[in-house]
């Protein structure tokens, strides 16, 4: 009946085929498509939901990059878990503390160490000059360190990373970054001779100048003198012991095993004093070229000052030398912390009973099993522990200030580049309207021709969804591109301008760490593709409301 | 033709009155008029009136019946259904979609009514029943131009042939000559008229131009918003 002549037997009116439902008519998909390809001016206006949706993409990966990037080195430096005495003294034997933490805490704990942390000053000479610095004094047990954070990770020389010890090593420290994830040229060619063969040729050099200045004035300027005086009024202490040893089966007096070699000649070319691990960005600083400059070497010997672990304490100082560099590359840890041996640093302070032989420590890290919850064992531990002698914290809670802080300027800055989503919004919406009006005999000749109010409307709907995905579309190619060549295009930009953009030297890293989440990418462009059909909703509504009769007037 | 046959259209006491500003225009006051079934009826004087059979808009007063059935006052969607298929429209103006070619535009009812998953089973048949009506209007060599492409008279063939793909009842023609020359107004009318003899189409024509108007089987004379007279004569083709 439809092929042949002009058919004119319609349909019944109301016998419309039924259609699958969410399936919509043809006319808007067709239409739809139509208006993206020839509508160049709405495209414009999706431009900066791209340039929107690309920004947000940019910023949280970079973002989450430094997050992530800050809260490994805080978590590598610090264990699960921090177990501590509220007393600079700490509290005795260890021992029992960390089998009473095993009892409470089951078999959450995965590892424990003990530590001594006490404030100290970190004396060093540069070219006749003494530099004090303020300092962290951390004893650490090498042993068991390694297994409770990533403290090995952070050295530089390869057999110290693999296995610490305070002995100093014969050369064959790292001249590159061994974080770096690109080799790169040698930033550090000071490390190339540390180690015993600059010791050895400090003490030579050393050696030729006091035969060259024997017999003249002395050279130790009147700075040196000083603080020799105050080194040597703390060590007198020290120096009365061998006097006291006189006496039998007196258990030895931990000052005198403090001084290992007092009154024997020390050959420093052949011999080290105890081994110390200073943070880098104590002993050096970066040049405007990227290449660090050292004050201090492995092999070079300074003098740290501590205080003892008596009531009141007084402050005590020694020799070390220095074995290797921490580098955690945050700045914080890294031109703060200094670490030696625990056993080392007990017999300085005095921890060691002399009675029991029970040493005393500062505090217990705690290293839990896999899946733990980090906040669980806490409360278990602050419970099985009086709150007056302990305390115990996590890792976030010790750096809960600076987490929460990167964290909120994170939600401030997502809720700013929505914001510029929601301009777009409103372009949107403008340049709907206009097409509205463009579209309005358009609109009238489908409605003569049966297509409903709420179909005028999903026209308009899906073309603004169109343009969202599009829109969207485009910002999420262009942000995954610019987050893949992040790098490449800070280095085209430093090239063009000749300013360093990103200084390793102020945030220590070589490169700009990014992450992409999916699931911050899904919210993005969801946001975004409702904001852009919102937008149409409006318009959408006009011109479904436009009267046909009106509407085919309209030229 | 067949004046024991019910109407086709019919058209009770319509009436109308537009309202711009303060001004009130009564276009229609109280008009009666039936459309036999293969009938052409020429309306001559208020425009409108097409517009209300249509059902693009709706009267103040008075009803209007399709097959005896009033399809004045029925729920949109049903208004809707009834455009897509029951009823086709010529306009003055044309009125293609320039987005789309010519085959598109004849499609376009056809589009308006299926759904897409729907469109892919029946795309094939729609596509050749349009193919087959633009054929019959020497339009086969066009499918792809779009309206922008097309002359006057080739757009209004176009709008024919989209007017007549969902097989409507009824045939409303608004001045489709109005913005024609002479010769390609009267080929038009020739393919109307082939219409209404050949195919049995019932078409209404809505005219001011009395010679065009002359072309129906009826003329209707609508003055002062009422019928005046009604003298019949025959659908003839020009020349």
């Amino acid at each position: 009946m439809k092929t042949r002549g002009f058919g004119l037997s319609g349909g019944r009116a109301g016998c419309y085929p039924p259609r699958p439902l969410g399936a919509p008519r043809m006319y808007k998909l067709l239409l739809c498509w139509r208006y993206l390809r020839t509508r160049w001016i709405a495209l414009a206006s999706v431009v900066s939901v791209t340039l929107g949706v690309a920004t947000m993409i940019v910023v949280n990966a970079v973002m989450s990059g430094f997050s992530h990037e800050m809260q490994t080195r805080i978590h590598g430096i610090l264990s699960d878990l921090v177990f501590e005495s509220h007393s600079l003294s700490g509290f005795q034997d260890p021992q029992w503390h960390m089998e009473e933490i095993r009892r409470a805490g089951g078999d959450a704990i995965a590892g424990m160490t003990p530590t001594v942390a006490v404030p100290a000053m970190l004396n060093f000479q540069v070219r006749g000059q003494w530099i004090t610095r303020q300092i962290m004094f951390i004893g650490i047990d090498e042993a068991t360190h390694a297994s409770v954070s990533d403290f090995g990770r952070y050295l530089q020389h390869p057999a110290n990373r693999a296995q610490l010890s305070f002995d100093l090593r014969d050369g064959g420290y790292d001249t590159v970054d061994s974080q770096a994830e690109a080799a790169t040229e040698p930033t550090r060619p000071a490390l190339e001779g540390a180690g015993w063969p600059h010791r050895r040729m400090r003490v030579e050099r050393e050696r030729l100048y006091r035969e060259r200045t024997r017999g003249e004035a002395s050279p130790v300027r009147p700075v040196d003198q000083q603080v020799d005086a105050v080194l040597a009024a703390t060590d007198e202490s020290a120096a009365a012991a061998p006097a006291a040893e006189a006496g039998a089966d007196r258990p030895a007096n931990p000052f005198q095993a403090a001084r290992p070699q007092a009154g024997t000649a020390m050959d420093p070319a052949q011999e080290q004093f105890t081994g110390i691990v200073p943070g880098i960005g104590l002993a050096s600083f970066r040049d405007a070229t990227g290449v660090d400059r050292f004050l201090v070497l492995p092999g070079d010997d300074v003098k740290v000052t501590f205080p003892t672990a008596g009531t009141p304490p007084k402050a005590a100082t020694d020799t070390f030398t220095i074995v290797d560099f921490y580098e955690s590359k945050m700045s914080e840890y890294d031109s703060n912390f200094v670490f030696v041996p625990i056993a080392a640093l007990q017999r300085m302070r005095g921890m060691v009973d002399p009675q029991s032989g029970l040493t005393s420590v500062n505090s217990i890290q705690i290293k839990l099993a896999p899946g733990a919850d980090l906040d669980a064992v806490r409360n278990t531990l602050r419970k099985a522990f009086p709150a007056d002698l302990y305390a115990v914290s996590t890792w976030r809670d010790k750096q809960g200030p600076l987490l929460a802080a990167v964290d909120m300027e994170m939600s401030v800055l997502n809720i700013l580049l929505f914001l510029i989503i929601a301009v777009a919004g409103f372009g949107i919406l403008a340049i709907f309207f206009m097409i509205v009006v463009e579209k309005t005999r358009d609109i009238g000749i489908l409605k003569s021709l049966g297509a409903g109010s709420s179909g005028i409307a999903g026209i308009f709907l899906g073309y603004g969804l169109a343009l969202g995905l599009v829109g969207a579309g485009a910002g999420l190619a262009l942000g995954l591109a610019i987050v893949t060549n992040l790098n490449r295009i800070r280095a085209g930009v430093e090239w063009l301008s000749g300013a360093r953009v990103f200084d390793p030297s102020i945030y220590y890293f070589h490169r700009i760490p990014t992450i992409v989440d999916v699931g911050t990418i899904a919210w993005i462009i969801a946001g975004a593709v409702a904001i852009a059909v919102a937008s149409s909703v409006l318009p959408a509504l006009r011109a479904a409301r436009l009267h046909p009769v009106e509407a085919l007037r309209h030229d | 033709m067949t004046d024991q046959l019910p109407p086709v259209l019919e058209v009770r006491d319509l009436r109308k009155t537009y309202r711009s500003g303060d001004a009130t225009l009564e276009i229609l006051r109280g008009v009666d008029f039936h459309l036999e079934r293969g009938g052409f009826v020429s309306i001559v004087g208020q425009s409108g009136s097409g517009n209300l059979m249509g059902l693009l808009d709706a009267p103040d007063a008075g009803a209007v019946l399709l097959d005896g059935a009033r399809i004045d006052g029925l729920p949109a969607g049903r208004r809707d259904r009834l455009r897509n298929t029951a009823i086709g429209m010529v306009f003055q103006a044309y009125h293609l979609l320039p987005e789309l070619d010519a085959l598109e535009n004849v499609m376009a009812p056809l589009l308006v009514r299926h759904g897409a998953l729907e469109w892919l089973r029946v795309r094939r048949a729609a596509r050749d029943r349009a193919r087959d009506l633009l054929d019959r209007f020497g339009l086969g060599g066009r499918l792809r131009h779009k309206p922008r492409q097309l002359s006057g008279g080739e757009m209004q063939r176009v709008a024919i042939a989209r007017a007549l793909v969902a097989g409507p009842r009824v045939l409303l023609a608004d001045e489709p000559t109005g913005n024609l020359d002479q010769a390609t107004g009267a080929g038009i009318l020739d393919a109307l008229c082939e219409l209404n003899r050949a195919a049995g189409l019932s078409i209404v024509l809505v005219t001011h131009d009395t010679a065009i108007a002359g072309r129906a089987d009826r003329i209707v004379r609508l003055a002062a918003g009422r019928v005046e007279a009604s003298p019949a004569s025959a659908c003839r083709l020009a020349g």
